[in-house]
């Protein structure tokens, strides 16, 4: 099912991510997913993310969707060429893998391994674009594909609380012209910023899924603050997790930060996507404390 | 060495228009310039002033040579300039208000760059990109080289994979934004063409 006829029916979507194990052992990830995800319409997977090594997110996908999960393919530019890009979207269609994330990607050099080399022959806007051509029934190269042709959700990212909103709405209507579908974005905390970037973002009529990260303590929401692209907390927020900090490393504190901010956002999005980070095992309380689930 | 080639006719007459000022680069003997069809297109396109000079890429000299002509550069509201991707750049910085075009794609021979200041770099990707970036080169001034507009990874302003290099597209952005120009970011979507020569 591609996650694009939910938001066609009205439907508020909730999705969630999860990443790929430095192995090709999924029984864990399976088990979590069986455990706490089964509210969740898709699970997202990621593609070597933060440049880091991982098994691949086709086949993460297509084990999810095996075990009875709508999946979301992450496909990112920094490791492929736009043959090998094509080529993967072929092969993913073939799974019966629908719905797809549409990424530039991390550079090699902030990961894992960061004496390969980078790739971006493509970038997300041309991506969205070549992925819109294979639907079309043709490839880059102008070339006819045989037989019916694939069809996909087309995502993409933002970020509504970056430092440069105008440039972030500008990349945005580059990936809507190209054909993105929908859009999941950054890790929301600052409510009052997403709902003013929807204000604006809302003329392009395209989905757009509230992005959310379950803070684990005050250190870390200060470390992403600081360090992570796209991100902005507000400081009163990490106050609250300082407060108590056994709460806060319970996950209770976190879990009442992202159920509020889902509830003040909820009129502005058509749906929800929370970056797990290992914490499978708050997204029941998540939900069910914003109402959703 | 290097190689420009004027950009088609067409293209050249859509981003001038009838109050362009011309500047031509014909200093360097490390770039094979068509000074003809250069001259030829000038006097077809008659605009509001020309000036042919060389080593623009070195921003002194570029200044000592406009000097003359500063009332006509005020007056026009674009300055085609063609030259290889460095002098185009140099005059985009000098001129930030202004819609400074590049009339020229620059593309590689084999041999080294030449001995120009290289405040800017242009890494000949045979299809100049600068007429819809405010001038700044997105294959040099990006870590990724992207074409279609910034990735999601500048943190105040700097790029992701340096924090002591200013984002590329982030400096585009705000340029085109200081210049009124953010439009011209709405280019259809670009593929890089790895087989020009
Ligand atoms: S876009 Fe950059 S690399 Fe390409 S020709 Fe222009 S200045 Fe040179
Ligand atoms: S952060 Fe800016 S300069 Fe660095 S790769 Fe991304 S767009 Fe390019």
């Amino acid at each position: 099912m591609r996650i694009t006829e939910l938001f066609d029916q009205g439907k508020f979507v909730i999705t969630a991510e999860l990443a790929p194990p430095k192995g090709f052992h999924l029984d864990h990830m399976l088990k979590e997913a069986k455990e706490y995800l089964g509210a969740v319409t898709a699970i997202n997977v990621t593609d070597n993310q933060s440049s880091n090594m991982k098994m691949g997110s086709m086949a993460t996908c297509k084990a999810l969707k095996d075990n009875g999960f709508e999946s979301i393919f992450q496909l990112t530019c920094r490791d492929r060429n736009r043959l090998a890009l094509q080529s993967d979207l072929l092969s993913a269609a073939y799974f019966g893998i629908e719905n797809l994330l549409l990424l530039t990607g991390d550079h090699t050099r902030v990961g894992d391994t960061p004496q390969a080399k980078p790739v971006f022959d493509l970038d997300s806007v041309s991506l969205i674009h070549t992925v819109k051509l294979l639907e079309q029934g043709v490839d880059l190269g102008g070339k006819e594909l045989e037989g019916e042709p694939p069809k996909f959700a087309k995502g993409a990212v933002v970020s509504p609380c970056s430092d440069s909103i105008d440039a972030q709405l500008s990349k945005m209507e580059r990936k809507v012209m190209a054909g993105a579908e929908y859009f999941q974005t950054q890790a929301v905390y600052d409510s009052e910023k997403f709902i003013k970037f929807m204000e604006r973002a809302k003329q392009f009529g395209v989905p757009v899924m509230l992005g959310l990260i379950i803070p684990k303590g005050a250190g870390a929401l200060n470390f992403l603050n600081n360090n992570i692209p796209g991100i902005s907390v507000p400081p009163d927020m990490i106050e609250e997790l300082k407060k108590d900090p056994e709460r806060a490393k319970a996950g209770i504190t976190g879990v009442e930060i992202t159920a509020r901010i889902i509830r003040e956002c909820r009129d502005y999005c058509q749906g929800v996507h929370i970056m797990t980070l290992g914490w499978e095992s708050k997204v029941p309380d998540v939900l069910s404390q914003a109402g959703i689930a | 060495m290097l190689i420009t080639q004027l950009k088609p006719k067409e293209t050249i007459a859509s981003i001038a228009g009838s109050k362009a000022f011309y500047i031509t680069c014909e200093g360097c003997r490390e770039v094979y310039f068509p000074e003809e069809e250069a001259a030829q297109l000038r006097e077809e396109a008659a605009g509001i002033g020309s000036l042919v000079t060389d080593y623009i890429c070195n921003p002194d000299n570029l200044m000592f040579q406009l000097e003359k002509h500063m009332e006509k550069l005020n007056a026009a509201d674009t300055i085609v300039v063609f030259s290889c991707g460095v002098g185009v750049q140099t005059v985009s910085a000098c001129f930030t208000g202004k819609k400074v075009y590049a009339g020229c794609d620059t593309y590689p021979l084999p041999g080294g760059q030449g001995v120009t200041p290289l405040e800017y770099d242009c890494d000949q990707c045979g299809e100049c990109h600068l007429n819809s970036t405010g001038g700044i080169c997105p294959i040099t001034a990006c870590s990724k080289s992207l074409v279609n507009g910034q990735c999601g990874g500048a943190k105040y302003g700097k790029c992701e994979v340096d924090k002591d290099m200013d984002c590329g597209w982030e400096r585009i952005y705000r340029r085109l934004e200081a210049a009124g120009l953010t439009d011209s970011l709405l280019y259809p979507v670009k593929i890089r063409d790895f087989a020009v020569e």
